[in-house]
């Protein structure tokens, strides 16, 4: 049995194949086993192919690779779609009374279980189970203890009645049964650890922060795949005295989150890219009033409707450059599951600092993936929040002209002005989108306009005097080749790397979350023979603004079929590059 | 809240740029009276507007404001009032703003009932583009970009309101200052979304829809036995196309503002210094 261990459930989409495999997935992190998941999914509610895979092990697994070891079928389909990843010792396991299953080849040298799914979960109390009759078959195979999916059994059903939670754990044992009986033992041992772990994956993490930090108004738009934010925060942000809205659209969504911020809340909207393009124009009344808003953008393909329901990394050119005029913002771009969860909160404390939106810029990989974590990773007690310049009846004075006016838009020498929150005594002033002075009233003075742009441009000096906008670094700091990457990549190359460095390659890897401002690279390229830019894009986003950073040729590795980078993928991809001269890739 | 407020603390020191006699001056005066008689300040008063004539409202007047962009002052507002419920929020908009570019945010805005006004400087025509055809235009009037006519129907604002499940519909004109005062302040009074359509005549580009003609047309509900809590009446009033209303066409007294139904309970700006007492729990809900 290998280290790790590669498992799916898949079938036609209104299957049940999301919760089986959450199931699965939270029976193994109970029992102490790190886990990371993905989906295979289409845009429709019914029917087409769809798959939840499971990676697990008893060390921490960072990305999903090109091997599947179990595989339960619901479709012939199924089968077919993971034909590359299945192997000599692969496990696949299907129900062959059903009609449509009846003459399944099964490919290579696998071993093929047929478990009569339907039948058995009948006899235990109804067909609907039949999934959880595979995922005993699953337990008996890999020899994991049952008693663990009993307990997750129990999380998923528990407020649907005892007798409910006891006919699925009745239909489990069928299925471990039936493979007991019928084809004997096998060979793997799941092992299992005391440990604790959590399992979430990048919206929830996001949503998660944002409560921690003190979001409390969030609205939103329902769009695949930054709707899992949205839903997060139902219902959890209230019992903190919060509130989301669903918007009528996107442009109403970040609109009332203006709207929330002005009045002193921290407030978000998370959506991802054709949703992104509608807030544009308020993104740039959000900058010019200086509003503090953390905008989030959950990529998926583009352009337009693209592909809702596959991965990219297309959209770093519009969080960077979108909008007319030119616009200070921040943008970051967290590389972890558990980093969506420290970088919102970050979002958050940046946006109030220098009253600028903040684009948090995630993707569709990280998005459904689920991942184990210590819950320490997300101790609470590390939280700090910073609201920078906010001032009260008692500070006002200071910031008042001879008229007794509050100079919303005082032009600082850090370029971030006083603010105060409306109710706030002698503090009543405008804001608007237009040019405007200090007192946030409309002008076409030109001194004042120059005053003004400077003054908002010069918050982006300051903050990269005042924070740490750097890397994350990873394998040999001495190594020739260097390979960048940003957002959810860091995973799969990480554990690239592994692979790499058992082949004799040494690599030095930077992670880099933050898209503008970003940490000077010029060093780091400058002391590389080869320098690889991975990113699922087409066209190198990343590695054009690194280009124009250091007036250097960079090579790039691109990824824009829908599928996130795998480890092994990845590692082959390098060695690829690493033997083309530089001229010849793109 | 002081009760010494007087409307004019509501004013700013800054020149409307209005065109002299326009409707507008007269819509603004109403709205401070209004804000000012409900014992408001400055201090605690949030105004939003759009683009357009209207939107140039926050700058004439004194009190903490966004001017936005064009058709989203709505939900600006909504985002104000439900992030502090304490605050007076007012939104301003004008025909173009409201009923074209914002008419989607319109509808949902009147079906949300957040506790807010919404006051729309209805001219029937675009000023500040110097006379194109709006969404309230009458179908044969002739402007820059429709030479025949609009040839289309106008919006009917009040009616859209209503099929929309509005609590609170009336519709004012801006030259008769104590009665559109005190129709603002009802509006402002109201619990939940108050919408005032205010007629407010363009005097440069509008040479149809005028005082005159308003004068003439505008029959005040308070002369007649209209009973605005009675919805198929003010349904009628509303539809009706011969005639230009004055006062609440409609009034739910069982209005509960949407804020109030989700429980939102004082100002969301105030947060802890860290992350809130409990979020531990936040995690341990993912073991």
């Amino acid at each position: 049995m290998p280290e790790d261990l590669n498992w799916a459930i898949g079938g036609e989409a209104g299957d049940g194949i999301d919760s089986t495999g959450k199931i699965f997935a939270q029976a193994l992190s109970r029992a102490g086993r790190h886990v990371f998941t993905s989906k295979d999914f289409a845009s429709r509610i019914r029917g087409g192919y769809t798959a939840y895979k499971v990676r697990t092990s008893v060390d921490r697994v960072e990305s999903v690779v090109d091997r599947l070891d179990i595989l339960i079928a619901l479709t012939e389909r199924t089968i077919h779609e993971n034909e590359d990843e299945l192997h000599e010792d692969s496990v696949i396991i299907y129900d062959g009374e059903r009609s449509t299953m009846q003459d399944v080849e099964v490919p290579g040298d696998a071993t093929a279980l047929e478990v009569p799914l339907k039948r058995l979960a009948e006899d235990a109390g109804g067909a609907i189970m039949l999934n959880v009759v595979a995922l005993g078959a699953a337990c008996e195979v890999t020899g994991f203890p049952i008693e663990n999916l009993d307990e997750s059994l129990e999380k998923r059903f528990g407020d649907k009645g005892e007798a409910i939670v006891e006919n699925n754990k009745k239909a489990a044992r069928k299925g471990q049964n039936y493979v007991q009986e019928e084809y004997g033992e096998f060979d793997y041992d799941m092992e299992t650890t005391d440990e604790d772990y959590v399992l979430l994956n990048g919206d929830e993490a996001i949503g998660m922060g944002a409560i921690a930090a003190g979001c409390r108004f969030y609205a939103g738009y329902p769009i695949t795949p930054a709707t899992d934010v949205m839903e997060y925060m139902t219902g959890r942000v209230d019992q903190f005295g919060g509130k989301v809205v669903q918007a009528e659209d996107e442009l109403s969504a970040i609109n009332m989150a203006l709207g929330a911020a002005r009045a002193g809340a921290r407030a978000m909207t998370a959506t991802s890219g054709p949703g992104i393009d509608l807030m544009t124009e308020t993104f740039g009344l959000v900058a010019t009033s200086e509003t503090p808003l953390v905008i989030c953008d959950v990529m998926r393909s583009g352009p337009s409707t693209g592909m809702p329901t596959k991965q990219e990394q297309g959209d770093l050119n519009m969080t960077l450059y979108g909008g007319h005029g030119e616009i200070p913002r921040f943008v970051v771009a967290p590389t972890t599951v558990s980093e969506c969860f420290w970088k919102t909160v970050e979002a958050f404390n940046l946006a109030e600092k220098y009253q600028t939106p903040v684009f948090l810029v995630s993707d569709l990989a990280m998005a459904v993936t689920e991942q184990t974590f210590s819950p320490e990773t997300f101790d609470m007690d590390e939280v700090e929040i910073d609201r920078g310049k906010v001032v009260d009846e008692n500070e006002i004075d200071t910031w008042l002209d001879e008229k007794g006016r509050f100079q919303a838009h005082f032009a600082a020498a850090d370029g971030v002005s006083p603010r105060a929150f409306p109710g706030t005594t002698d503090g009543a002033h405008m804001t608007t989108g237009l040019e405007h002075d200090e007192l946030g009233r409309r002008t076409e003075d030109t001194d004042v306009r120059i005053e003004q742009v400077d003054k908002r441009q010069r918050k982006v000096e300051t903050a990269r005097e005042q924070e740490d906008f750097d890397y994350r670094e990873f394998g040999d700091p001495d190594a020739d080749t260097l390979v960048i990457s940003w957002g959810s990549n860091e995973g799969a190359l990480r554990e690239g790397l592994t692979l790499l460095e058992e082949d004799g390659y040494d690599v030095r890897f930077l992670s880099v979350p933050y898209i503008f401002p970003r940490p000077d690279l010029s060093e780091e390229i400058e002391a590389a023979e080869d320098v690889i830019v991975v990113e699922c894009n087409a066209t190198g986003q990343f590695a054009d603004v690194i280009e124009h950073d250091v007036l250097e040729r960079v090579q790039r590795i691109n990824k824009y079929n829908g599928v996130r980078f795998k480890a092994d993928e990845l590692a082959t991809e390098i060695k690829q590059t690493l033997d083309t001269p530089p001229e010849a890739t793109q | 809240m002081s009760s010494d407020v007087r409307f004019t603390d509501f004013k700013s020191d800054k020149q409307p740029t209005w065109c002299p006699g326009c409707g507008d001056f007269g819509t603004m005066n109403g709205m401070m009276k209004a804000l000012a008689e409900t014992g408001n300040d400055p201090d605690n008063t949030f105004i939003v507007a759009g683009i357009g004539c209207s939107g140039k409202i926050g700058t004439y007047m004194h009190s903490y404001a966004l001017h936005g962009v064009h058709g989203r002052a709505l939900p600006v507002g909504i985002g104000v009032k439900m992030a502090n419920p304490d605050l007076e929020v007012m939104v301003s908009g004008g025909d173009g703003d409201g009923y074209s570019i914002g008419a989607g945010h319109f509808i949902h805005a009147v079906r949300r009932n957040v506790d807010m006004s919404y006051v729309v400087m209805d001219n029937r025509i675009y000023g500040l583009t110097k006379g194109q055809a709006s969404p309230t235009s009458r179908e044969d009037f002739e402007t820059s970009t429709s030479p025949d006519g609009p040839n289309q129907p106008p919006v009917n604002p009040k009616a859209l309101a209503l099929a929309s499940g509005a609590t609170f519909i009336a519709q004012s004109f801006s030259s008769n200052a104590q009665r559109h005062a005190e129709i603002v302040q009802k509006a402002v009074e109201h619990d939940g979304f108050g919408f005032v359509n205010v007629y407010s005549p363009c005097v440069t580009f509008n040479d149809v829809d005028t005082y005159d003609y308003f004068r003439d047309a505008i029959v005040d509900l308070d002369e007649t036995d209209h009973d605005p809590s009675d919805r198929d009446q003010a349904k009628d009033k509303i539809l009706e196309s011969e005639k230009e209303y004055m006062g609440v066409l409609y009034q739910n007294e069982d209005s509960v503002p949407f804020e109030e139904r989700e429980g939102v309970e004082g100002s969301m700006a105030e947060i802890p210094d860290g992350a809130p007492e409990g979020a531990m729990d936040l995690v341990r809900e993912f073991y």
